[in-house]
C-alpha cells in the first residue's frame, strides 16, 4: 500500500495528478491519498481513494500500514517517516507555481536525498520512473528508527541555556 | 527565576510543531507551557507528559496566520500578548514562524530569555522569521552547519545539531 500525504496546508496538484497518471499506466491502485482542501479547481484523482484531511489517529494508522510513503518535501512528513522507519519518496513543492511560499522544499529534498530510505522525484516527470524503480526493487527494511528526540548535543545546548549555567536536577 | 524555570514553547502547527516537540527533553522538569495554532495536539502533549513522568503542561491555541494575512496576524499577536502576560515565562523557545517572532518581541520586553531554533526545512537559507527573530534571540541556532555564522560581520546563528 502506498500512502500519499501533502501536509495540512495546501493542495499539491502536480504530485496528485502525476500519481493518478502513474496509477492508470502501471495498474497499481493500492493507494490512499491525503490531498488537503481541493476546492473547485484542485485536481481530483480518479484511480485511487483520497480524502482532504485525516484525523491524527487515522493518519497514523495509514502511515503504519503503508509500504511506501509518497509526499511533498515537508519536514513533518520526513520526520514521521524517519521515526516510523518508512521508505519515503518526496517531490518538492515549487515557489514559482505558488505551491508554497518559496523554494525551500527543493533545498530540503536535496539535503534529505542523502539519507537512506529517502527517495526524491524532482518533478512530476520523474515521479513514474522512481515509482517503477521502487516497485521493481522494493527498498530494504530500515533497521533503525530515528529517535523521538533531537540530537543529544542540541538538547544539551538548550538545556544549559535554559538553566543558565546553574545545575538542574536530573541533568 | 524560581527553582523551576518556566518555559514557553511556541510554534505554528505542522512541521514547526513536530520539530519543537523533538526538543522537549531539553525542558524536562521545567514548568512547560505550549502555544500553537491547532487544537489537536493537546491530548498528545498530556499523554506524553504522563508517559515520561513530567508534570502536565499547559496548552494554548492562537489563530493561524501567515505573513500576508494582516488581520489574522494582529489577532495572533493579541492572543500571544494575553498568554505572555498571564504566564510570564523565564525562557521562550520557538522553531517558527510568525507566532514565535511575536512571542520573542513581546517576551523580550518582559525580560524573558529567548531561543530560536531555525526550522530544518530551511536548508538553503535562513527563514524570513528566523532572520528577524534571530536579531532578538539570546540563543540563535540553525540546524544546518553550512548556514552557521554571520555574513559580512553581521551576527549569525550557531550550529549545535539538528532535530533529526
Amino acid at each position: 500500500m502506498i500512502f500519499v500525504t501533502v501536509g495540512h496546508e495546501l493542495r499539491f496538484d502536480r504530485l496528485i495528478k502525476g500519481l493518478d497518471n502513474w496509477a492508470l499506466e502501471s495498474g497499481y491502485k493500492d493507494i490512499f491519498a491525503q490531498v488537503a482542501e481541493l476546492g473547485e479547481e484542485g485536481y481530483k484523482p480518479r484511480n485511487f481513494a483520497w480524502q482532504s484531511f485525516l484525523d491524527p489517529d487515522s493518519f497514523k494508522s495509514r502511515f503504519e500500514e503503508a509500504d511506501l510513503i509518497v509526499a511533498h518535501a515537508g519536514m513533518g512528513t520526513i520526520i514521521t517517516a524517519l521515526t516510523m522507519k518508512k521508505p519515503l519518496l518526496i517531490m518538492p513543492r515549487k515557489g514559482a507555481f505558488k505551491e508554497t511560499r518559496n523554494d525551500h522544499q527543493i533545498a530540503t529534498a536535496e539535503q534529505f536525498a542523502r539519507r537512506s530510505g529517502i527517495y526524491v522525484a524532482n518533478d512530476e516527470t520523474e515521479l513514474g520512473t522512481v515509482l517503477d524503480g521502487l516497485l521493481a526493487n522494493p527498498p530494504s527494511k530500515i533497521d533503525e528508527a530515528a529517535s523521538e528526540f533531537a540530537e543529544p548535543q542540541l538538547i544539551q545546548a538548550l538545556r544549559s541555556f535554559i538553566y543558565d549555567g546553574r545545575a538542574p536536577k536530573n541533568m | 527565576m524560581s527553582e523551576k524555570p518556566k518555559i514557553l514553547a511556541i510554534s505554528s502547527a505542522g512541521g514547526h510543531w513536530v520539530q519543537l516537540q523533538r526538543l522537549r527533553a531539553a525542558w524536562d522538569d521545567c514548568d512547560a507551557v505550549y502555544v500553537t495554532t491547532m487544537d489537536g495536539y493537546r491530548e498528545d502533549l498530556v499523554a506524553d507528559a504522563e508517559r515520561r513522568g513530567q508534570s502536565t503542561p499547559r496548552f494554548y491555541r492562537v489563530v493561524d496566520a501567515n505573513r500576508w494575512q494582516k488581520f489574522r496576524l494582529l489577532r495572533q499577536l493579541a492572543g500571544i500578548l494575553m498568554i505572555l502576560i498571564r504566564e510570564r515565562p523565564d525562557v521562550i523557545v520557538s522553531t517558527g514562524a510568525a507566532a514565535g517572532f511575536f512571542a520573542f518581541k513581546i517576551g523580550k520586553l518582559m525580560g524573558a530569555r529567548t531561543i530560536w531554533v531555525d526550522s530544518i526545512a530551511n536548508a538553503g537559507a535562513l527563514s524570513l522569521s528566523g532572520q528577524k527573530a534571530g536579531g532578538c534571540a539570546d540563543l540563535w541556532l540553525t540546524q544546518w552547519e553550512h548556514l552557521a555564522g554571520g555574513e559580512n560581520g553581521k551576527k549569525g546563528p550557531e550550529f549545535k545539531g539538528s532535530v533529526v
